[in-house]
């Protein structure tokens, strides 16, 4: 039943995807467009296979700047959110600074930091940091403030704390907002990483990008691209899974609405 | 009932022990929010007791300070003038001494039934096995067994509310507080409710303070009704219920029962009238453009 569920509701993108992709390749044999400008999808796809064992060891190094950039900057959402909500008045002073603090462009910040702390692991950390954690204090704070009001009296009445209504209602509360928070930010972690590689490294998908485009080889370009996006659909999928195992007691209408 | 022979329909109300030390005592309690002109007086020397094991219902016209008297029983707010004691010791503004049941089953909707029942019991610091097991033992009691790890939302309203009261009765806290418990559930469920909370208080006949707006419900369960008045609030009318205890199911036919209900109606009906033509006095309809400086 629900593996019927999956696929039903699997096929419909996967057509699109496959009727997008004959149109392009009809389009660039049909229009002789240069591969150096459009590759068509079998030459991405030819690419793809052939270059596999060398994409590999740049993807790995990737994938494990992005995990670590991804849990300490969702650490740090975390962190900072309880802290602006429980110290009285953090939140007040700090809220618009975190604000602003994401408008700074990260193409201006990130060399910046290369500067500061060089071309090691650091500043690579940073920056993932910078652009995922934002969406985690956002979401978890949101979290905390939509504690039901008559728990909340509940709580109050029978002369609970205030650490234990942190903890024992606003925190688990809050989990499902978290959750959403982190699935934002677990896809920008790839795209920090990316970023974080352009700036200075020897390997990993950012670097292999470089590459291709300054040889013109637009199809492994392509190929890049391609694995971001796995690796985006692939964490994000891993973070839906670990929501799944914490947050079980949401009735199941609820969840299939979200889904929807 | 087969009780009902064994003991005798007196009329007498259950013996009070310690009359000195009840086990709740408000004191001229007076508060008001707001300030200067927008100053709105909730509480205006409201006075009562609540014995040791005496069943006591609160009964008032909805937007009468209720709520506020459980706010400053519960220490979320301290009164303007007046006491709380609880058994001779003066508690205003201590929170924590109650266990309380809320109008909606406020369940927390992550923790299973029994995790649920046993929260009041963790939140005063009491060991988690000791409470699991007395909390299992009352879900069966009460008619929950099998749905100890049932998530609340698996579970009807009425089954919910028997969930929150086992909650409330296994908190530490001696004397309960329930405030409205079953407002919100609709009429028959709450009819059960009402024989089953009576069934069960008469087996353990812990102090409680019951708020309500229904008449017939504070008959039914208390020993003594407080009528009180619309804003700002007093004491109406202090009233001993009449029938003994267990209390029969048929008791609503009782003539007796009956008069008393209609005596309550008849003044909380004037009460309502006198309310209305002082909001009328207070503010006169102004001019045709509605402003009044």
């Amino acid at each position: 039943m629900k593996k019927r569920q999956l696929a039903a509701s699997l096929w419909p993108p996967l057509a699109a995807l496959a009727l997008l992709a004959i149109l392009w390749q009809l389009a660039v044999s049909l229009f002789g467009i240069a591969s150096w400008i459009l590759p068509s999808p079998g030459r991405i796809a030819q690419e793809a296979v052939s270059g596999f064992t060398r994409m590999q060891e740049h993807a790995g190094s990737t994938i494990r700047l992005t995990l670590l950039g991804f849990s300490v900057g969702s650490c740090t959402g975390i962190a900072v959110a309880c802290l602006l909500h429980v110290i009285p008045g953090a939140k007040r002073a700090l809220y618009p600074l975190l604000i602003v603090s994401q408008n700074i462009p990260m193409i201006a910040l990130a060399p910046l930091l290369m500067i500061w702390f060089g071309f090691g692991l650091l500043p690579k950390v940073i920056v993932i940091t910078l652009v995922c954690f934002f969406p985690v204090v956002i979401a978890t704070l949101d979290g905390f403030l939509q504690a039901d009001p008559v728990m909340r009296s509940y709580m109050n009445m029978i002369g609970a704390t205030r650490i234990q209504i942190f903890r024992k209602l606003e925190w688990p509360g809050a989990l499902p907002s978290l959750f959403s928070g982190l699935k934002i930010s677990g896809t920008y972690s790839v795209m920090g990483a990316v970023i974080a590689e352009w700036l200075g490294s020897e390997k990993g998908i950012g670097v292999y990008m470089l590459l291709a485009r300054s040889s013109f080889r637009t199809d492994r370009v392509f190929v890049a691209i391609v694995w971001i996006v796995a690796l985006s659909l692939v964490l994000f999928g891993l973070i839906l899974l670990l929501e799944r195992l914490l947050i079980r007691w949401k009735p199941a209408s609820a969840a299939n609405k979200e889904r929807e | 009932m087969a009780l009902m022979q064994e003991r005798p329909q007196d009329g007498t109300p259950p013996a009070q022990t310690a009359p000195a030390a009840p086990c709740l005592e408000l004191d001229g309690l007076a508060k008001s929010f707001g300030r200067g002109r927008r100053q709105v007086r909730v509480l205006e020397n409201v006075s009562l007791t609540v014995g040791q094991g005496e069943f006591v219902s609160l009964i008032g016209p909805s937007g009468s300070g209720k709520s506020t008297i459980l706010h400053l029983i519960g220490g979320l707010l301290p009164p303007d003038a007046g006491a709380i004691r609880m058994e001779g010791r003066e508690v205003t503004g201590r929170k924590g001494l109650i266990s309380y049941m809320p109008q909606s089953a406020a369940l927390f909707p992550w923790r299973t039934i029994e995790d649920n029942a046993v929260l009041a019991r963790e939140v005063a610091g009491l060991p988690r096995a000791e409470s699991l097991a007395l909390a299992r033992e009352w879900l069966a009691k009460v008619g929950l067994a099998g749905y100890e790890r049932a998530y609340p939302h698996m579970l009807s309203g009425g089954m919910q509310q028997r969930a929150a009261f086992v909650r409330a009765l296994l908190s530490p806290q001696e004397f309960l507080c329930l405030d409205e418990p079953f407002g919100a559930l609709d009429a028959l469920t709450r009819q059960d409710m009402q024989q089953w909370l009576l069934a069960l208080w008469e087996a353990n006949r812990r102090s409680v303070l019951f708020i309500t707006h229904s008449i017939e419900e504070a008959l039914l369960l208390s020993d003594r009704v407080y009528l009180l008045s619309g804003k700002p609030t007093r004491v109406l009318r202090e009233l001993r219920v009449p029938f003994g205890r267990p209390r029969a199911e048929d008791v609503a036919d009782d003539p007796r029962f009956l008069e008393l209900k209609r005596e309550i109606y008849e003044e909380m009906k004037r009460e309502q009238a006198r309310q209305e033509t002082a909001a009328r006095e207070a503010a006169p309809p102004a001019g045709r453009f509605g402003f009044r400086r």
